[in-house]
């Protein structure tokens, strides 16, 4: 059987780690096809609601990436986008979803050896974990978080 | 004239939404003049038979509470489906999964073992579990409805016209939506009996509630007194009214208690998503020690977020592999 090749959304700013993707490409540094990029103005734009679009309609994994601390365009979205991906990760848990299917990176304008190197990780993380099968009910329970 | 005949189903629910009709009071009289119940096994006596005797569409309307876990409720929601004109998905068992789907952030197994084998309570040295098919000592054969591994909503087994959300839903929304289906002045199909906008909008605490960062931590009901004037978010006192459907008269917030989400999303949204879209940008924290502490107080997200939803939410019906 062909090797699994996994759906990985990733949501990335405009003003850095779109950036980050670009260089990347400008350094023929290649990523993995996996990775579909959804360009979004800042990574505090990524409403949950569209993480779990992605997770609903088919990936099996999903990424958000975002300027560092501090250099956020709109100031403060990359810590409203850390807050809840914290709490999606507890979340997860309990839900079953493995937490690496689910990931928040900083990868700035310049960094395109970065986006290679976490897009290429990430790619590598969902590959071994296999296909996302979302069978309404979790298999070994979390009670708490 | 002659009556609409009627009929009220309970699946996997407490008993709150049937209780909820009768809570009707004098207003179910109204309702009695014109309706017929030929069916409603909370207040009478009826028999599957005599249903399945029915001719196709024979009913007018069937109010169907509670999810659907097993072989035998998934065979009336088939059966009052075929006899029936209109299905109503009464209350959020029926709407979303309910408290009963919150067993899906466990297994089949998980309650059976739990159930059966290890509360401290029981003692049950042979290790007897329920099973579908056994025989007694005397050879008779015996069935059990089958359970299934996951807990759905209405409409994961059969088509459902309308749906009223609600734990259960109250006097007001039952009387209305009976006026609207006797009057024929129905929405399209496939619609909420509801307005869709979340709670807060009509809440009368909205004037306070907090609009940027401000909880830093949250705080458990039972550790606090509740002021009766502000917004429980502004109280760092988690409540789901952004994330929950109107239409309820917020009667938890006026016994100054927090909403828990019962009527459910608004709109088609994911429960769960919407709320943690709400608290990213209400909660404060930077560091990962604030936003560490600050979760710390919730300490069950998934039960709390997709309490009544579980079944509608992303982890639920949609890519299930096991659909009946
Ligand atoms: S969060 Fe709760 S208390 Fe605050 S406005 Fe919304 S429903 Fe009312
Ligand atoms: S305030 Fe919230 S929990 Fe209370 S009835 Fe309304 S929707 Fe349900
Ligand atoms: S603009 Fe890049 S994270 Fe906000």
């Amino acid at each position: 059987m062909a090797e699994f090749e996994p759906n990985i959304v990733a949501f990335v700013c405009n003003w850095c780690s779109y950036g980050g993707a670009d260089s990347a490409g400008g350094q023929k540094l290649a990523y993995p096809a996996n990775i579909r990029l959804v360009r979004v103005m800042c990574s505090g734009r990524v409403d949950p609601e569209h993480v779990v679009a992605a997770f609903r309609e088919g990936a099996d994994g999903v990424m958000v990436m975002g300027c560092h601390p501090g250099n956020c365009h709109y100031r403060n979205g990359n810590h409203k986008a850390l807050r809840r991906f914290r709490l999606f990760e507890r979340m997860f848990l309990q839900l079953g979803i493995d937490k690496d299917r689910f990931q928040l990176e900083w990868v700035a304008a310049g960094e395109g050896k970065k986006f290679q190197d976490v897009t290429t990780a990430m790619t590598e993380r969902v590959r071994a974990l296999g296909p996302l099968v979302i069978s309404g009910f979790v298999p070994e329970e979390v009670s708490h978080v | 004239m002659s009556k609409v005949k009627a009929a009220i189903y309970w699946c996997s629910s407490c008993g709150g939404c049937d209780e909820s009709i009768v809570d009707l009071g004098e207003r179910i009289l109204a309702i009695r003049e014109a309706v017929d119940f030929v069916f409603w096994p909370c207040a009478m006596d009826p028999k599957y038979s005599d249903v399945e005797a029915m001719a196709d569409g024979e009913i007018v309307v069937s109010l169907i509470n509670g999810s659907i876990r097993t072989s035998e409720q998934e065979y009336m929601a088939k059966l009052l489906r075929r006899k029936s004109q209109l299905v109503v998905a009464f209350g959020s068992c029926a709407c979303f999964g309910g408290i009963p789907a919150l067993a899906n952030l466990t297994s089949k197994k998980g309650i059976f073992d739990r159930s059966y084998l290890t509360t401290p309570t029981t003692v049950n040295p042979e290790g007897i579990v329920p099973l579908e098919h056994s025989k007694t000592a005397e050879g008779y054969s015996m069935e059990l409805p089958s359970f299934y591994e996951t807990v759905y909503k209405l409409d994961d087994v059969i088509e459902v016209d309308y749906f009223l959300p609600g734990c259960s839903p109250n006097g007001d929304m039952v009387a209305n939506a009976m006026g609207a289906i006797l009057a024929g002045k129905l929405p399209p199909k496939g619609s909420m009996l509801l307005p869709d906008i979340a709670l807060c909008q009509s809440c009368d605490r909205n004037s306070t509630k907090p609009e940027s960062l401000t909880i830093t931590e949250f705080k458990r009901l039972i550790h606090v007194q509740a002021d009766p004037t502000q917004c429980f978010l502004n109280q760092g006192i988690l409540c789901m009214g952004p994330a929950t459907r109107d239409g309820c008269g917020f009667p938890c917030v006026k016994g100054n208690m927090p909403c828990t989400g019962c009527m459910g999303p608004v709109g088609s949204k994911d429960q769960g998503a919407r709320m943690l879209s709400a608290l990213g940008g209400i909660m404060e924290g930077e560091t990962e020690e604030q936003i560490a502490k600050a979760l710390d107080g919730i300490p069950d997200p998934a039960g709390t977020f997709y309490r009544y939803s579980m079944s509608s939410s992303f982890m639920g019906s949609h890519r299930k592999e096991n659909k009946p």
